[in-house]
């Protein structure tokens, strides 16, 4: 084998122990020789591949059940199929890749990295993120970002309802229709800085074929940030 | 020529009562509910109201100071590679950094440690002077995943996954502006000064069947070495112990309606969930119809204050217990000796509950730098580990009185009650006769 050149390791989740693939996941570290992974016949398990933390590369061909790539650092996780709920849920860093839909709690509390779902995403996608960058190229589904802390939450399609509610710091990009927001979110205005932070998500998303412009932001109106009764219909 | 009626002695309603009264007016006068730290402050039927009834002709005691009679305790046995042994049965609660200072944690976590025993974090993370100074700690998982990490998680000695909290089963917490530091700001990763609610759900499981694939992801992530706790507020302790089993716990953590919170409604603190009288025989009767008892292990919390406490809650099925408020007295909360400070913000040492307020005189419940210097770590953990050494020779005496050389062998049969609703509860007979109310009714 060349120098630089990186073993391929294949685990066939029909004969390998879900356990013992995490196992093997997690004694990675930064200067491992095994970078490119590839899970064969993962039939919706749930918890494949989570608490990773080196920079390698992972190819999950086929479905995945629930948190799939929970608590990921580093890795580029990507699913050849659809993923159950709470995909990527507290990733710190690095990428997740859904090729097809994501189910309910996408990225729920993720503090960092990128998670780019090539379809549609069900309810909550992005619920109490605190960091996480989230690109659906589809739909989201109502209560998308409830109580969303930071990070940024882009949308191609549409929002569902009570998009944002309770939203914190977080930022959220939607190209099509919001059916309605939550209590504290409403749309701000796309300031050139905006453009540019956009751009760049969408960019590193890999996303070539749509305009800046043609979003809408929405973040806080910060109205509820210290209690005060006057509001208490808000809830 | 005027006429005089007989005095009559001025009466005031039991119902409107004074504080019920001093109630409708703070609320009249603000606006908003009344937001205080600690648990229930009304009578609930309690461990005071059950007795041991000690050795008698058909039991013989042990000597005390003489014959062994051991305190350790093994949790996490059912799933976990590395199980966490305890020299003592009392461990110290979850509670935020956040809502305490860092030095407080650390006092928590030195106390333990020079005890034997593990002390847990709480909503806002783990401090590295609470790990560093931990023996053993627990790390919590809770709905508002505040802090939450897998560098913490794999740091943990085992995860407590929060489902409830008996000062407010349902709620979720309360952290409010004054309290929020730049580091507080920063763990939980909010603005600084705002109001922080952290949320009453978990953000991505609902049921018990999610809960079992969320444990489960939790025991990939950690390579199933630490045991997986579930800490539940006591409501409806039968089917939700039996529900945590199902899902897969290690160990029940069950807190009583007077266990403390840093912050919440006084209306939720005192009107919602079961003393803890009320939660342990259905959740130790869940645990044996499982054939579980003691297999999983099953933590109890709320209103524990001496050896005899810990004795009963032990005799009527626990493995173990946790406090807070009485760990945080230990520290020196609500010491009379602080008295003029107490009266400065309008109240008495034994009654300051304002914890949100971060005003503590004592520097426990404080995010103020000056406050919370006051509290010396090392005298604090060292007053902690003496306090819990009493328990544990508390328990020891009248495990020994009643005839046990460990103290998991005390049982129900040691113990009569002292109330009709104290026996129904505890489902041990009322002193002098053979009478345990409520049985044969079965349900919950
Ligand atoms: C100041 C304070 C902070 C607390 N913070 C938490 C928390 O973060 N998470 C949690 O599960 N319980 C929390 N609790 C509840 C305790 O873990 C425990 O259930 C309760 O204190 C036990 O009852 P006791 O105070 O009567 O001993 C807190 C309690 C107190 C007094």
């Amino acid at each position: 084998m060349n120098d630089g050149e990186t073993l391929m390791r294949k685990v066939d989740l029909s004969v390998t122990p879900l356990r013992d693939l995490n196992q093997d996941l997690h004694r990675q570290s930064s200067g491992a020789n095994e970078k490119n992974w590839e899970v064969l016949n993962p039939m919706g398990f749930h918890a494949i591949a989570v608490g990773v933390d080196a920079p390698i590369e992972i190819d999950i061909r086929g479905s995945v059940g629930y948190y799939c790539a929970g608590m990921n650092k580093q890795a580029t996780i990507t699913v050849h199929g659809s993923a159950g709920p709470g995909v990527a849920e507290n990733m710190m860093s690095g990428k997740v890749r859904i090729t097809g839909d994501a189910s309910q709690y996408a990225g729920a509390t993720g503090r960092g990295g990128l998670l780019v779902i090539d379809g549609n995403a069900a309810s909550r996608c992005g619920v109490s993120m605190k960091g996480i960058d989230i690109v659906v190229k589809g739909n989201i589904g109502h209560m998308s970002a409830f109580m969303a802390q930071s990070g940024h939450l882009v949308v191609l399609g549409d929002a569902g309802d009570a998009l944002g509610d309770s939203i914190y710091e977080a930022k959220l990009f939607v190209r099509g229709s919001v059916k309605s927001l939550g209590a504290d979110c409403i749309e701000k205005e796309m300031r050139p800085e905006h453009h540019d932070e956009l751009g760049k998500l969408l960019e590193t998303a890999g996303v070539s074929d749509v305009k800046t412009s043609e979003f809408k932001r929405y973040g806080s109106a910060r109205k509820l940030y210290s209690f005060n009764i006057d509001n208490a219909d808000a809830y | 020529m005027t006429y005089h009626n007989p005095p009559t002695t001025p009466r005031k309603s039991a119902t409107f009562d004074d504080y019920a009264l001093s109630e409708i007016r703070r609320a009249a006068h603000t606006g908003i509910y009344d937001i205080r730290g600690g648990g229930a402050k009304r009578r609930v039927p309690h461990f005071d109201d059950l007795l041991f009834l000690g050795a008698s002709i058909s039991r013989y005691p042990l000597e005390g100071y003489r014959e062994k009679c051991t305190t350790s305790v093994t949790l996490g046995t059912r799933f976990a590679k590395k199980p966490i042994e305890l020299k003592i049965p009392i461990t110290i609660a979850g509670m935020s950094f956040g809502a305490l200072s860092a030095n407080a944690k650390e006092a928590l976590g030195r106390g333990a440690s020079i005890a034997g025993t593990s002390t847990t974090t709480g909503d806002g993370g783990m401090t590295p002077e609470e790990r560093g100074q931990s023996k053993t700690l627990v790390y919590q998982y809770l709905p508002s995943r505040y802090g939450m990490n897998p560098d913490d998680l794999r740091k943990a000695d085992a995860i407590e996954v929060v489902v409830g909290q008996g000062a407010k089963p349902g709620g979720g917490g309360m952290l409010l502006g004054q309290k929020i530091s730049d580091r507080v700001a920063e763990m939980r990763n909010l603005p600084k000064g705002i109001d922080q609610r952290s949320a009453c759900r978990h953000p991505d499981w609902t049921g018990p069947d999610d809960l079992e694939i969320k444990i489960q992801e939790i025991r990939e992530i950690t390579d199933w070495e630490k045991p997986i706790y579930v800490k539940i507020g006591g409501t409806r302790p039968y089917y939700d112990a039996a529900l945590a089993v199902k899902a897969g716990a290690d160990v029940i953590v069950l807190d009583g309606m007077q266990g403390g919170t840093a912050a919440t409604q006084e209306v939720f603190i005192e009107h919602v969930g079961l003393p803890t009288l009320a939660c342990i025989r259905p959740a130790v009767q869940a645990l044996q119809d499982l054939g579980m008892h003691r297999k999983v292990q099953l933590i109890v919390s709320g209103g524990i204050r001496n050896g005899a406490d810990v004795a009963k809650a032990l005799a009527l099925g626990a493995d173990a217990v946790a406090i807070g408020i009485a760990a945080l007295a230990a520290l020196g909360d609500n010491d009379p000796a602080h008295e003029a400070d107490y009266q400065a913000l309008g109240t008495t040492a034994g009654a300051y509950d304002d914890w949100h307020e971060g005003k503590d005189p004592v520097g426990i419940t404080t995010q103020d730098p000056e406050l919370m210097s006051r509290l010396d770590p090392v005298r604090g953990g060292r007053r902690l580990a003496n306090y819990l050494k009493v328990m544990a020779l508390e328990v020891q005496t009248i495990a020994r009185a009643c005839g046990h050389n460990h103290i998991h062998n005390l049982e129900p049969e040691d113990l009569v009650a002292l109330t009709v609703e104290s026996a129904a509860m505890a489902r041990v007979p009322l002193a002098g006769t053979s009478w345990i109310p409520g049985q044969g009714q079965g349900g919950f």
